[in-house]
């Protein structure tokens, strides 16, 4: 589904991927753990062709395309989705409108009809049902006055609704009480299937026992350092990363 | 996004820019006396009405042209313009059968169909082209409710007492240049009369075109609501794309008495001049409420998209005790465009209250001033002003300017200002994009979110057009 091969890029002309190479197949879940400042969110913002971010080098095919010759919203109607780290006020746009104009501008892409507004309440309630999200968040501004909490959450259900096929989730469990990381968890896990693949960016091991990866992979000063199994990320919560970084250098 | 391709998404396409081709009465350019009397004849008008007019030439002679706006123009030749122009076919008011097709294909294409057969549903439209009304819809309807809307020549033959009683009483002739400018030489606009106790059965619209090239639009609006009644009202305005700019110099005179409410609305979309600055109007407006009877209340909505130089504050005299005003705005530059508005509100009346929502929007080069006044009197015990002034800025060589000036002489009034400054930001476009919606498109609807305040407003099918006009104005500001 996804073949990131010698990866290099720039943010401010300072290198940050410095050949950075990763595979996930589909149906895989793919957990990227590391240490602050290794390129964490720097690769996630590459793969959804943030603008500012140069890639000097490498290539990475997606469902057997060119991913990086897309612009950003040919990306996001392909499927690639992600959950930002901090993800950005835009007040006075309501949640469900701005949810919709992405859902049918997805649609469009696809050649798919678009959904009129009582069909898209309705998908829209279901998923809130399903993932337990209060529907106050239908009627507010675009994460405006959220807690940093409720714009996690506000990411997981759009998640939800979008249905991407490679769903990129940049530390969404990070200052999450239990009940929250439970939410963010199914959100994976009920999308979780043979033709869709996650990224999921944690710092915490703890995220691990509700998304059970089929791989982990160490992210260190920009390469994929170390690659397991979910075994591998008790032992960075254990261990911490020292061991890894000394491993790497020998 | 880089910030110039923010700012590239900027290129605008001006639907209204269209001339029709119609044979028209005009008087050559120039101001004088003769002018004014000319314009007196052509209208018919009664010996008072001119005397009137002249009074108010004579004072504008004495009067230099305002220059503390926050805007920038070549100096106006007064006498290269043409102070009234017609079309040739008489306008006549009993049948739409008998006006010149032309006209009302013009309004057809600007969206404002005037014939019976396909009238605005639950609206009532004047149409003004150049210097002249072209006709009123649903008259009878009005009238059976007892509500006066017809054209000001119409009201100066007609209802000349309530005119005489009215007229200049909330803008005197000698209040500002363009206000005395347009005394003198005024050709048409709109008169509104509410009696007592009636709610107006249906919006009531004045559509204002400038067709023919170097004239200058001047035209007068008055509406009166008499005590216990009510009337929403709206504007809109359009001319051709000339390269030469025109003048517009309107007056705005409402009068709400004993808990009467008026709400007017405008919707400004006259031709802003072009990519490089070249052309447009100039928009020089004097709109002023008079909330004279107790319990009154004004609001004033606009939605100012066009022109090229703008110059105007609707603002609110909060005479009567307990009266409101309200003011939201909308104001986009782009382009070379300039807007300095704002409003003001003079509190007199005890326990009188104002709420101002402004919001700013500067593309391209453009330059946004607003300029607000609250004034509390001394007898205005327990004013309450409450003023937000929001500004947002696409790319880097636009400006917002704010001049918030508040004079109180009452220490019970409680007047409170809010302002903020914010850029589209590349992570909000980056946002909408990594959902799937496209630049233009996220654009508006980040735009749109900046103003829903003051759409929310706007009567429903104003607020469409409003929200869709913003659209095509930035079109082209992200790229
Ligand atoms: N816009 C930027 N300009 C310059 N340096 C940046 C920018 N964004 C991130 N960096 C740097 O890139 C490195 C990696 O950052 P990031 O990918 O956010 O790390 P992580 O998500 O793993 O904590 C850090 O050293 C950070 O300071
Ligand atoms: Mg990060």
């Amino acid at each position: 589904m996804l073949k990131i091969e010698n990866l290099h890029a720039e943010v401010g002309g300072k290198e940050i991927l410095k050949g950075l190479s990763l595979e996930v197949a589909a149906g895989e879940v793919a957990a990227i753990m590391g240490p602050n400042g290794s390129g964490k969110s720097t690769l996630a913002n590459v793969l959804s062709g943030r603008p500012g971010y140069e890639v000097t080098q490498g290539r990475v095919s997606y469902q057997g395309e060119d991913l990086l010759a897309l612009s950003p919203e040919e990306r996001a109607c392909a499927g690639v989705f992600l959950a930002f780290q901090y993800p950005v006020e835009i007040p006075g746009v309501n949640n469900t409108y701005f949810l919709r104009a992405a859902l049918n501008a997805q649609r469009k892409a696809r050649g798919e009809d678009e959904l009129d507004s009582m069909e898209f309440l309705k998908l829209v309630r279901e998923k809130l049902k399903t993932l337990h999200i209060k529907d106050d968040l239908l009627h507010r501004a675009v994460n405006e006055g959220f807690s940093g909490g409720e714009k996690k959450r506000n990411e997981v259900f759009q998640m939800a609704v979008l249905e991407p096929r490679l769903g990129i989730l940049d530390e969404t469990d990070s200052g999450l009480d239990i009940d929250a990381l439970k939410i963010v968890a199914d959100g994976v896990n009920q999308l979780r299937g043979e033709d869709r693949a996650f990224v999921v960016v944690t710092h915490y091991q703890r995220l691990l026992d509700y998304i059970v990866p089929d791989s982990v992979h160490v992210l260190a000063d920009g390469q994929i350092v170390k690659s397991g199994d979910k075994d591998l990320a008790l032992k960075l919560e254990s261990e911490g990363y020292g061991w890894v970084a000394r491993e790497s250098a020998a | 996004m880089s910030t110039e391709q923010v700012e590239d998404l900027v290129q605008r396409r001006y639907d209204a820019g269209f001339v029709t081709d119609i044979e028209s009465d005009t008087v050559p350019p120039g101001l004088d006396e003769s002018v004014v009397r000319l314009i007196s004849a052509k209208k018919e008008e009664p010996e008072w009405m001119l005397e009137w007019r002249l009074a108010a030439f004579r004072r504008w002679l004495e009067m230099d042209e305002p220059e503390w706006a926050h805007v920038h123009y070549p100096k106006i030749d007064f006498q290269d313009i043409s102070y009234y122009s017609a079309p040739k076919t008489e306008p006549k008011y009993q049948s739409w059968d008998e006006v010149d097709p032309k006209l009302i294909e013009t309004y057809d294409k600007l969206g404002v169909p005037l014939h019976e057969r396909a009238k605005l549903a639950g609206v009532a439209v004047d149409a003004v082209f150049d210097s002249v009304s072209v006709g009123t819809t649903f008259r009878k309807e009005l009238a059976e409710a007892g509500v006066i809307f017809c054209s000001f020549s119409e009201a100066v033959k007609d209802y000349p007492e309530l005119v005489k009683q009215y007229l200049g009483s909330v803008v005197p002739p000698g209040d500002n240049y363009y206000a005395a400018l347009n005394s003198a030489v005024f050709s048409d606009g709109s008169f509104v009369f509410i009696p007592k106790g009636v709610r107006c059965p249906m919006e009531l619209s004045t559509y204002f075109r400038i067709n023919e090239l170097n004239t200058g639009q001047f035209e007068r609006t008055l509406i009166v609501a008499e005590d216990d009644s009510y009337v929403s009202y709206l504007e809109g305005c359009t001319a051709p794309m000339r390269d030469e700019n025109q003048l517009h110099a309107a007056v705005v005179e409402l009068v709400a008495l004993d808990r009467a409410q008026i709400k007017y609305s405008t919707v400004q979309n006259w031709y802003p001049g072009d990519e490089e600055g070249k052309g447009g109007i100039y928009n020089f407006v004097t709109k002023r409420g008079d909330c004279r009877g107790v319990d009154s209340k004004i609001s004033w909505t606009q939605v100012e998209t066009g022109s090229a130089v703008t110059w105007k504050y609707p603002s609110c005299i909060l005479r009567g005790d307990g009266s409101s005003g309200e003011f939201y705005s909308v104001a986009l530059t782009h382009n070379f465009q300039q807007a300095d508005t704002g409003t003001k509100m003079v509190h007199i009346g005890r326990n009188t209250k104002s709420h101002i929502i402004s919001k700013g929007i500067s593309a391209g080069r453009g330059q946004n001033a607003y300029r607000g006044l609250v004034q509390v009197h001394r007898r205005a015990d327990n004013a309450r002003n409450y003023t937000q002034c929001d500004s947002l800025l696409i790319g880097d060589r636009c400006g917002a300017h704010t001049f918030p000036y508040i004079e109180t002489r009452n220490p019970t009034a409680n007047v409170e200002h809010e302002a903020s400054t914010s850029k589209i930001s590349e992570d909000q476009l980056f946002y909408c994009l990594q959902r799937g919606i496209g630049e233009e498109d996220a654009v508006s609807m980040i735009v749109d979110g900046f103003c829903k305040e003051v759409f929310r407003e706007l009567p429903m099918e104003f607020a469409v057009e409003a929200k869709k006009l913003l659209e095509v104005s930035l079109e082209g500001a992200v790229g």
